[in-house]
C-alpha cells in the first residue's frame, strides 16, 4: 500500500505549484486557476488523512465537498469580476489594475 | 336699615360711579354726569338721614353710631377698621354732603354740558370754543364742552369717595387711605389740563408737597400704633391710654409720647392743609378746574387736613392743664396764627381771581389751626363748617366770572386778555347779577360782615377764645389777619364787580347757566344761616333767642365739655372794627381804578408790594433749597457720577480685566498648549499616513506575497516558541 507521505508530499507539490501560479502569473485568469489547484491540494490532504487515519467516519468527506461547493461559488464570483474587469479597462493584466494604489 | 349700616354705604356710591364711568360709561358724557350726579345725590341722601339721626340721640358724643369689621390679622388678634358718627362727623358729614353734591352739580354747566365739541380742542388742553350758526345764518364763537368730560366726573367721584370714607371712619388707619385718596384725586384734577406744562408742574407740585406732610403723619400713625397698639379713636382716647401716652417720655427734646405724635401727625395736617412752610402747593393748585379747586379747598382735601386735627384733639391737648400751651399746642398755635397773617399779607397783592381765593384759604384754615393750637376746639370746628361753605361758594362764584368772561373774550376775539386777571374785570355787577349777589354773601362772609353772615360768628368766636385764655399773641396776629381779609375781599369785589368795565371783553360777559348759578344760590343760603347757629348766649339781644346749638351739640364730642369763655366786649369790637374797616379801606383804595392802570397799592407800598406779589419769594426760596439740589443730586451727583463715574467704571474695569484674562488664556494656554496638542496629533497622524501609505501599492499580488510572508513569519514563531 502506498503510504501516507506519498500523497502528503503530492499535495504539498501541487500546493506549491499553485501558490508559484497565484503569485508569478501576470494573468488574472492563470492566478483564478491557480487558487484552484492551492485548493485542489488542500481536498487530497483532506481525503488522504480521512483514509489512513478516520475511515469510519464521513466528516472529511463533508468538509471536502463543503470546499469544493465553495471553490465552484469563488471561480464564479472571480471570473465575473475579471470580465466585467475586462470590459471596463481592456486587460486581465494583475498588475495594470491598481484602482487602489495610493 | 339699622343707622350703622346705612353708614357703611354713604361713602360707596361716588366709587362706584368711578369705576361705572371709567370702565363702561365713558363715551357717554350725559350717561356719565348723570351716573356721577346720582351718586353724590345718594351719598348726600345718606349723609343727611345720618346727621337727622344723630340729632335726634341724647349725648351723641357719648353713645355714637359704631360699627367695626376685622380687616386685617395682626400679631395679636385683628385690626379693626369700622364707621364711626360722632357729633363732629356728623356736622362734616352735612357740610361735606352739601358742598360735594353743588360742586358735582356746578361741574356740568362748568365743563359746558350742551355745547358742541370745539374746533380744535385736545383732550389736556382747555376746550378753546366752537363756532357755531344760529338760525339766521351767523356764525358766533360759543364755549365748547370739555374734551374729557366723563373723566372729570369720574375724578371727583372718587375724589369725593376719598373725603366721605375720611370722615366716617372711625380709626387713622382709614382715615389715612382716605386722605392718600384724596392726594391722588389733587393730583388726577390738577394736572387734569396736562398738556399745560403749568398745569403739570403744578400737579406734581401740589403731590410732593403734601407728600412730605404726609410721611410724617404716616410715622405719627406708626408710632401711636407700636405705642398703643390699636388706631380706632374712642379706644386712644380712653383716659387710660392717654395717660400712658403723656407719662411716658418719647426721648426727643423732652417730648411726651403723645406730644411727639401729635407734632408727627400735624405735619400731615400742616402739608395737607397747605398751613407755613408747606403751602407753596395750594395757589398753582389754581391750574385744574375751577370745580376742582372748590372741591379741593373748600369741601375736601384742605378740611380734611383740619377735620384730623381735631379728630387727634384730645390726643393734642392731653398733656394741657388748661393754663399755658403744651410744646406740641404751642407749635400748632404759632404756625396757624402765623400762617393766618402772613398768607392774607400775600392775597393782598394777587392779580388772579382764584389765586386770591387760594391764598384766603390758607389764611382761613390758619385761623382754624391756631383755634386748635389755643385749645378752641369747637371755634375751630365752627369755622371749619362756616369756611367751607363760604369757601366753596367763593371759589364757584370765582369760576363762573371766569366764565362769563372767557364768553365775552370769545365773543370779541381779545385772545390776550386774561379772563382771570381782575384787572380785567370791572362792571360785572348788571352782567352776572345772580354771581354777583352770592358772592358778595361770600365775600362778607368772608369778610365776617357782622351779625348776618356765617364767617363773622365764626370768627368772632376764634377771636373770642384767644382773647378770654389770655392768648393776647395769637389775638392780635388774627385780628390783623382779619383786617386784611376784608381789605383784599372787598378790593377783589370791587375790581371785579363794581366801577365800570376795563375791557370789552367785561363788557360782552355773561351771565352763566343754572346748573352754575343754582348751587351759587344754595351756598349762599347756608354762607348766612348756617350761621345762626352757633350765635353765643352770652351776645347781647341776639344771645337770648339763641341756644348755641352748634356749641352744645359738637362740644359734646369731647369728654369733657368745653365751657364757652365769658363775654367780653374787646373781641366783639375788633371784629367788627376790622371787618368794616377793612371793607370800607378796599372800596375806598380800589373803587376807581381805570383801565390799564396798576395796583393803587404799588407806590406807596414800594419794595414791600414787590415781595407780597411775588410771594415773598417762597417759590424761589425753596426751588433754590430744594428742587436744584434734588436735580443736581440726580443729574450730577447721582448719573454723572456715581452712574457713569463709579458703577459704570466698576463695569468697565471689570470688562477690562476679563478682556486681558481672556487673552492671557488665549495666548499663554489655549494657543500653545491645547492647540498645539491637538495640532501635534493631527499632524503626526497625518506624517505616519503619508509615509505609511507607500505599502498600499493596489497590486493584489504584493499584497499576497506580503500575507505570506506574515503567514510564514507566524508559522515560524509558532513552531519554534511552543515546546
Amino acid at each position: 500500500m502506498i503510504p501516507l507521505s506519498w500523497y502528503l508530499i503530492l499535495a504539498a507539490a501541487l500546493f506549491c505549484l499553485g501558490l508559484f501560479g497565484v503569485l508569478a502569473r501576470k494573468n488574472a485568469v492563470a492566478i483564478l486557476m491557480g487558487i484552484e489547484l492551492m485548493l485542489n491540494a488542500v481536498i487530497i490532504n483532506l481525503i488522504a488523512f480521512w483514509r489512513y487515519l478516520k475511515p469510519d467516519q464521513v466528516n472529511a468527506l463533508v468538509f471536502a465537498l463543503i470546499v469544493f461547493a465553495v471553490s465552484a461559488a469563488e471561480v464564479a464570483v472571480g471570473l465575473a469580476l475579471v470580465i466585467s474587469i475586462y470590459r471596463r479597462r481592456g486587460t486581465v493584466a494583475a498588475d495594470e489594475i491598481d484602482l487602489m494604489k495610493w | 336699615m339699622a343707622i350703622e349700616t346705612l353708614i357703611w354705604f354713604v361713602p360707596a356710591p361716588p366709587l362706584l360711579a368711578f369705576f361705572l364711568i371709567l370702565l363702561f360709561t365713558n363715551r357717554n358724557k350725559a350717561l356719565s354726569h348723570t351716573i356721577a350726579v346720582g351718586a353724590a345725590l345718594l351719598s348726600f341722601t345718606g349723609s343727611m338721614i345720618v346727621f337727622w339721626q344723630a340729632l335726634c340721640v341724647e349725648e351723641l358724643g357719648k353713645y355714637p353710631f359704631e360699627s367695626s369689621i376685622n380687616w386685617l390679622p395682626v400679631a395679636k388678634g385683628w385690626l379693626a377698621v369700622g364707621v364711626l358718627i360722632d357729633p363732629l362727623s356728623a356736622t362734616t358729614l352735612f357740610f361735606v354732603g352739601w358742598t360735594v353734591l353743588m360742586i358735582f352739580i356746578y361741574s356740568v354747566g362748568y365743563n359746558n354740558y350742551g355745547q358742541p365739541a370745539g374746533d380744535h380742542d385736545k383732550p389736556g388742553l382747555q376746550p378753546h370754543g366752537a363756532t357755531a350758526a344760529d338760525e339766521y345764518g351767523h356764525t358766533h364763537h360759543v364755549p365748547s364742552i370739555e374734551p374729557m368730560y366723563s373723566r372729570f366726573f369720574a375724578f371727583i367721584g372718587l375724589f369725593a369717595f376719598g373725603m366721605y370714607l375720611l370722615v366716617v371712619s372711625n380709626n387713622l388707619l382709614t382715615v389715612f387711605v382716605g386722605w392718600e385718596i384724596m392726594g391722588l384725586c389733587s393730583y388726577l384734577l390738577i394736572g387734569f389740563w396736562y398738556a399745560k406744562p403749568s398745569a403739570r408742574a403744578a400737579a406734581i407740585k401740589a403731590f410732593i408737597t403734601t407728600r412730605v406732610g404726609d410721611v410724617f403723619m404716616l410715622l405719627g400713625i406708626v408710632y401711636l400704633y407700636s405705642a398703643t397698639g390699636t388706631l380706632n379713636f374712642r379706644t386712644i382716647f380712653s383716659e387710660e391710654i392717654l395717660r400712658r401716652l403723656v407719662e411716658t417720655p418719647a426721648g426727643f427734646l423732652g417730648l411726651s409720647t403723645a406730644g411727639l405724635i401729635s407734632i408727627l401727625l400735624f405735619i400731615g395736617t400742616v402739608g395737607k392743609s397747605a398751613q407755613w412752610p408747606l403751602h407753596v402747593w395750594l395757589p398753582d393748585a389754581m391750574e385744574g378746574p375751577t370745580p376742582v379747586s372748590a372741591m379741593i379747598h373748600a369741601a375736601a382735601m384742605v378740611s380734611a387736613g383740619v377735620y384730623a386735627a381735631l379728630r387727634m384733639f384730645p390726643l393734642l391737648n392731653a398733656e394741657w392743664q388748661g393754663h399755658g400751651l403744651t410744646p406740641a399746642m404751642t407749635v400748632i398755635a404759632f404756625i396757624g396764627a402765623f400762617t393766618a397773617l402772613f398768607a392774607a399779607v400775600i392775597a393782598v397783592a394777587q392779580n388772579d381771581i382764584k389765586r386770591v381765593l387760594a391764598y384766603s384759604t390758607i389764611s382761613q384754615l390758619g385761623y382754624m389751626i391756631a383755634a386748635v393750637g389755643i385749645g378752641a376746639y369747637v371755634a375751630a370746628a365752627f369755622h371749619l363748617v362756616m369756611h367751607a361753605f363760604f369757601k366753596a361758594l367763593l371759589f364757584l362764584g370765582s369760576g363762573s366770572v371766569i366764565h362769563g368772561v372767557e364768553h365775552g373774550v370769545l365773543h370779541t376775539g381779545e385772545h390776550d386778555v386774561d379772563p382771570q386777571n381782575m384787572f380785567n374785570m370791572g362792571g360785572l355787577k348788571d352782567k352776572m347779577p345772580v354771581t354777583f349777589w352770592t358772592f358778595l354773601i361770600g365775600g362778607f362772609a368772608l369778610s365776617g360782615f357782622p351779625l348776618i353772615t356765617a364767617g363773622f360768628w365764626s370768627k368772632d368766636e376764634i377771636l373770642a377764645d384767644a382773647f378770654g385764655h389770655g392768648h393776647l399773641a395769637v389775638f392780635s396776629t388774627l385780628a390783623l389777619a382779619a383786617l386784611l381779609t376784608a381789605f383784599y375781599t372787598m378790593r377783589q369785589i370791587t375790581l371785579t364787580f363794581l366801577g365800570k368795565p376795563r375791557t370789552e371783553s367785561a363788557k360782552h360777559a355773561q351771565e352763566t347757566t343754572w346748573t352754575m348759578t343754582l348751587p351759587l344760590v344754595v351756598l349762599a343760603v347756608f354762607s348766612v344761616v348756617a350761621g345762626w347757629s352757633g350765635i353765643p348766649k352770652h351776645f347781647p339781644l341776639l344771645g337770648m333767642f339763641s341756644s348755641n346749638w352748634f356749641h352744645e351739640f359738637v362740644g359734646g364730642t369731647l369728654l369733657e365739655r368745653p365751657e364757652t369763655v365769658e363775654f367780653s366786649f374787646i373781641p366783639l369790637l375788633t371784629s367788627l372794627v376790622v371787618a368794616l374797616g377793612g371793607l370800607f379801606l378796599g372800596w375806598l383804595v380800589y373803587r376807581n381804578v381805570p383801565a390799564g392802570a396798576e395796583d393803587p397799592l404799588k407806590r406807596p407800598l414800594g419794595m414791600l408790594y414787590t415781595w407780597m406779589h411775588n410771594k415773598f419769594y417762597f417759590d424761589q426760596l425753596y426751588d433754590f433749597l430744594f428742587v436744584r439740589p434734588v436735580i443736581w443730586f440726580a443729574e450730577v451727583f447721582t448719573f454723572l457720577w456715581m452712574d457713569r463715574g463709579l458703577i459704570d467704571g466698576i463695569l468697565h474695569a471689570i470688562a477690562h480685566f476679563t478682556g486681558v484674562l481672556g487673552s492671557f488664556f488665549r495666548q499663554g494656554i489655549d494657543a500653545p498648549i491645547i492647540n498645539g496638542f491637538g495640532d501635534l496629533v493631527g499632524d503626526s497622524t497625518k506624517k505616519a499616513g503619508q509615509s505609511l501609505r507607500v505599502i498600499q501599492t493596489g497590486q493584489v499580488q504584493q499584497y499576497m506575497i506580503a500575507a505570506l510572508i506574515f503567514v510564514f513569519g507566524t508559522l515560524i514563531f509558532f513552531l519554534y516558541s511552543l515546546p
